[in-house]
């Protein structure tokens, strides 16, 4: 225990800095997931008969190992920090794809029938009744996706990009336990905290009328 | 061959896994819901588990069970832990309570409850939650190879290591068609079950 | 206000609604009724344009809703339909000014609206405005939705089968409140039921269709004494048999005050007075009818000594005891009378109706039966 607690100590600056670009990572990953999938989502909701095969298709992607992704992102893009978040972007997809569209389509047809019928516009109807009711729906998919890809950006270290599975690495290959705590333990704790903060988010952000009850 | 040798071992490595997880997750589920106040405890607990990076938990284990197959067991194990338990806990939960009512009607003990109508009336959910667990358990298997296990992951390590593409795709492919087969089978058994549990 | 000119609506080969032609005027409560699938909520939502139709005209205000651009047909629409369709993420207020700030209006302006909707419904701003449709029962959400659909102003509202899945109890009160708002804005609305209760509570005008036609159009009065088929005689069901052919004779109240023409002025006050009546029957001396005297008639000319005789208003409109009802209902209502007199065959009282005994008397009919 002591050995970790000095190590800790000796080395908090690099942690930090593993760590800080391990939160980077994710943060742009998923941002760019977001900013794909839910208007992609939006457009399937549109088009139900495509959206099937779509997710289907983007679903087959996430059986693929994470590990292969990057192997091949690392050979066509080189090594570094843009064929992480290349792959790291497009498995992010598929939870805030899926959320989504399925919160949307799970809208009340009859509320959306009377904002059609009172003359509500096509956006209108989007921006002011479809997604504040499935907003709780997409955080979700927002949140499994962010932890989704905590835990691949993991690897990332491989191919170069930095980040906490840097250190994890480094402790595998010289069998130094300091090092892979001081790897799995701030990856951990990213996970878990993030997560909660995000569950926190999704309350906040539910509309108010969607919690009250008589 | 080669390919052929580790896919073997892949598998092996997966459905063991999913055989202990499959015992350790239905029982904790059960647990969770019988006992009170336990639930909330498993269920974050499980929900954890997963929640924590799959190669983080692996490298953290390696530190207490050491390089090789059983540490990447141990880790599967643990990974697949939450979708077999708490589907477990809401299949449980979920039968209808008047069927509850009439077993209890009957005379039978809470043991014979169990397992002679909510398990079987809850094995379509938990079906499903050990289908999640054996397919993700295909992809993470494949970090094995960071921490000493065998499986498919070697070969497509070693192609990252030597740039070769079809050394890659060599390790990929296998993994992922199983990943795949055995989604598509165990859907289809699924949907056979709901057809049958509805007539 | 609205008319359907040789409307056909078709779902590849069914035949929805079928050439289509009618008209309603400015201010009507118009019912559309009738049999499943007969096309009447169809033709409701052809008239916000929800549904086009595939020939044919509509026109509304004399002007071709083809040609308008739809979100703006609907926002001079009022629609409220059977699964109320408020919005929960919403609270109440937001949801009745909706439609108003969609059209651009103040804050202000959009505050006095909510508040004087909630007025018209009993629903008082400070309690209900800030609250969520969860939070308020079926009925007092329903509420919400008729608010919603008055608050831009429209000159139509339409109401697809708004009372449906309301209780019986709750159904009943909201009937009554939306005749009352109907009548007060003199709105033009145009209802979907297949209650045929509903439809002859609240119509001006009942629409019965059939197969995508029309088959009647008529009051409920009208419907009532000529259906014009054996479906719609089905859907009056009980109504029919106990309103058709009624004779005066019983609606009528047997208890008469009735004063011989011989009378005092002082003292035909005083019996009045005691009777606690504004006016009463004057007889001659063989009991035949002459007329009725006005205590306030007699206040004014009456000079004290003399007797009634010259007070006696004759100008009243009675009815023969063996009479039809529905005239004695007619006279009564259109001449805003207190009651009408009804005669004997040899011209002596037998009674008079009023709109308490001819209350009574349908009521005794309609439901007596069943009690």
């Amino acid at each position: 225990m002591n050995t970790i607690i000095d190590f800790i100590n000796r080395y908090y600056k690099e942690i930090l800095h593993y760590t800080s670009r391990h939160i980077y990572l994710v943060f742009v990953s998923v941002a760019i997931g977001i900013v794909i999938a839910v208007p992609l989502g939006i457009l399937l909701s549109r088009h139900k008969k495509i959206a099937e095969p779509v997710i289907a298709g983007i679903s087959a992607f996430q059986t693929i190992p994470g590990l292969v992704l990057l192997g091949f992102s690392m050979m066509i893009f080189g090594i570094g920090i843009k064929p992480a978040i290349i792959v790291l972007s497009l498995y992010s997809l598929l939870p805030i794809l899926r959320n989504t569209y399925t919160g949307l389509i799970g809208v009340d047809a009859s509320l959306k029938d009377a904002a059609k019928g009172i003359g509500m516009t096509k956006n209108e109807i989007l921006f002011k009744v479809e997604l504040p009711l499935s907003v709780s729906t997409i955080i979700s998919g927002i949140r499994i996706s962010t932890i989704y890809i905590i835990s691949w950006a993991t690897l990332a270290g491989l191919i170069g990009a930095g980040g906490l599975g840097d250190l994890i690495w480094i402790g595998l290959s010289t069998y130094s336990k300091d090092y892979i705590l001081a790897g799995t333990i701030p990856a951990a704790l990213l996970a878990l905290i993030v997560s909660n903060l995000l569950e926190l988010l999704q309350k906040l952000i539910t509309p108010k009328g969607l919690k009250v009850k008589r | 061959m080669e390919i052929f040798e580790k896919s073997l071992e892949h598998l092996y490595l997966v459905f063991t896994a999913t055989v202990f997880s499959v015992i350790v997750g239905v029982l904790l589920g059960i647990i969770a819901y019988r006992v009170k106040h336990l639930d909330k405890i498993i269920l974050w607990l499980t929900d954890t588990l997963q929640t924590i990076p799959s190669l983080a938990l692996l490298a953290f284990l390696m530190i207490f069970f050491g390089l090789g197959d059983l540490t990447l067991i141990i880790g599967l194990v643990l990974y697949s832990l939450l979708p077999i338990t708490r589907n477990t806990y809401t299949g449980l939960k979920d039968v209808s309570p008047f069927l509850k009512d009439a077993a209890k009607g009957m005379g039978m003990s809470k043991m014979q409850r169990l397992l002679l109508v909510e398990l079987p009336l809850s094995f379509p959910l938990i079906f499903v939650g050990i289908k999640i667990a054996l397919v993700t358990s295909f992809s993470i298997a494949v970090l094995g190879v960071l921490i000493g296990a065998g499986g498919l992951g070697s070969i497509i390590y070693s192609g990252i290591q030597i740039q070769d593409v079809s050394m890659i795709l060599k390790g990929a492919i296998p993994v992922t068609l199983m990943a795949i087969v055995f989604d598509i089978f165990m859907t289809f058994i699924e949907k056979r079950m709901i057809k049958k549990a509805k007539n | 206000m609205i008319e359907f000119k040789n409307v056909t609506k078709k779902y590849g080969d069914t035949v929805i609604l079928k050439d289509l032609s009618f008209r309603i005027k400015e201010g009507q409560f118009v019912v559309l009724i009738g049999p499943s699938g007969c096309g009447k909520t169809t033709t409701l939502r052809c008239i916000n344009r929800l549904i086009k139709p595939n020939k044919g005209e509509i026109l509304v205000r004399g002007k071709n809703i083809a040609d308008i651009n739809p979100v703006d047909l609907r926002r001079n629409i009022g629609y409220v339909i059977q699964q109320i369709g408020l919005f929960p993420n919403m609270t109440i207020e937001q949801n009745i000014s909706l439609v108003p700030k969609l059209l651009k209006k103040s804050k202000d302006e959009c505050i006095k609206i909510s508040k004087d909707l909630l007025q018209l419904v009993d629903m008082s701003y400070e309690e209900y405005a800030k609250k969520y449709p969860s939070q308020l029962s079926g009925g007092q959400q329903q509420r919400i939705g008729v608010l919603r659909a008055l608050a831009a102003s429209p000159y139509i509202v339409l109401m697809d089968e708004p009372f449906g899945a309301l209780d019986p109890m709750t159904r009943e009160l909201l009937q009554d409140e939306v005749k009352k708002i109907q009548k007060k804005l003199k709105k033009t609305i145009v209802f979907v039921t297949h209650d045929m209760d509903e439809a002859l509570r609240l119509a001006d005008i009942i629409i019965f269709m059939d197969k995508g036609k029309i088959v009647q159009m008529a009051t409920p009065e009208e419907m009532l004494s000529n259906p014009a088929s054996e479906l719609i005689e089905g859907f009056l069901g009980k109504h029919i048999n106990n309103l058709v052919n009624l004779k005066a004779s019983e609606f009528m109240k047997t208890k008469l005050l009735k004063v011989t023409k011989d009378k005092k002025v002082l003292e035909s006050i005083e019996y009045m007075k005691n009777k606690e009546v504004s006016s009463v029957i004057v007889i001659d001396d063989d009991e035949k009818y002459l007329g009725t005297v006005q205590i306030e008639e007699i206040k004014k000319r009456g000079k004290a000594g003399n007797t009634i005789e010259n007070l006696i208003k004759e100008d009243n409109f009675t009815v023969n005891i063996n009479s039809d009802a529905k005239d004695a209902f007619n006279i009564l209502l259109e001449n805003s009378l207190p009651y009408v007199v009804v005669l004997n065959d040899d011209n002596k009282p037998a009674g008079i109706i009023t709109k308490t005994s001819m209350a009574k008397a349908m009521g005794d009919k309609l439901w007596g039966d069943e009690a």
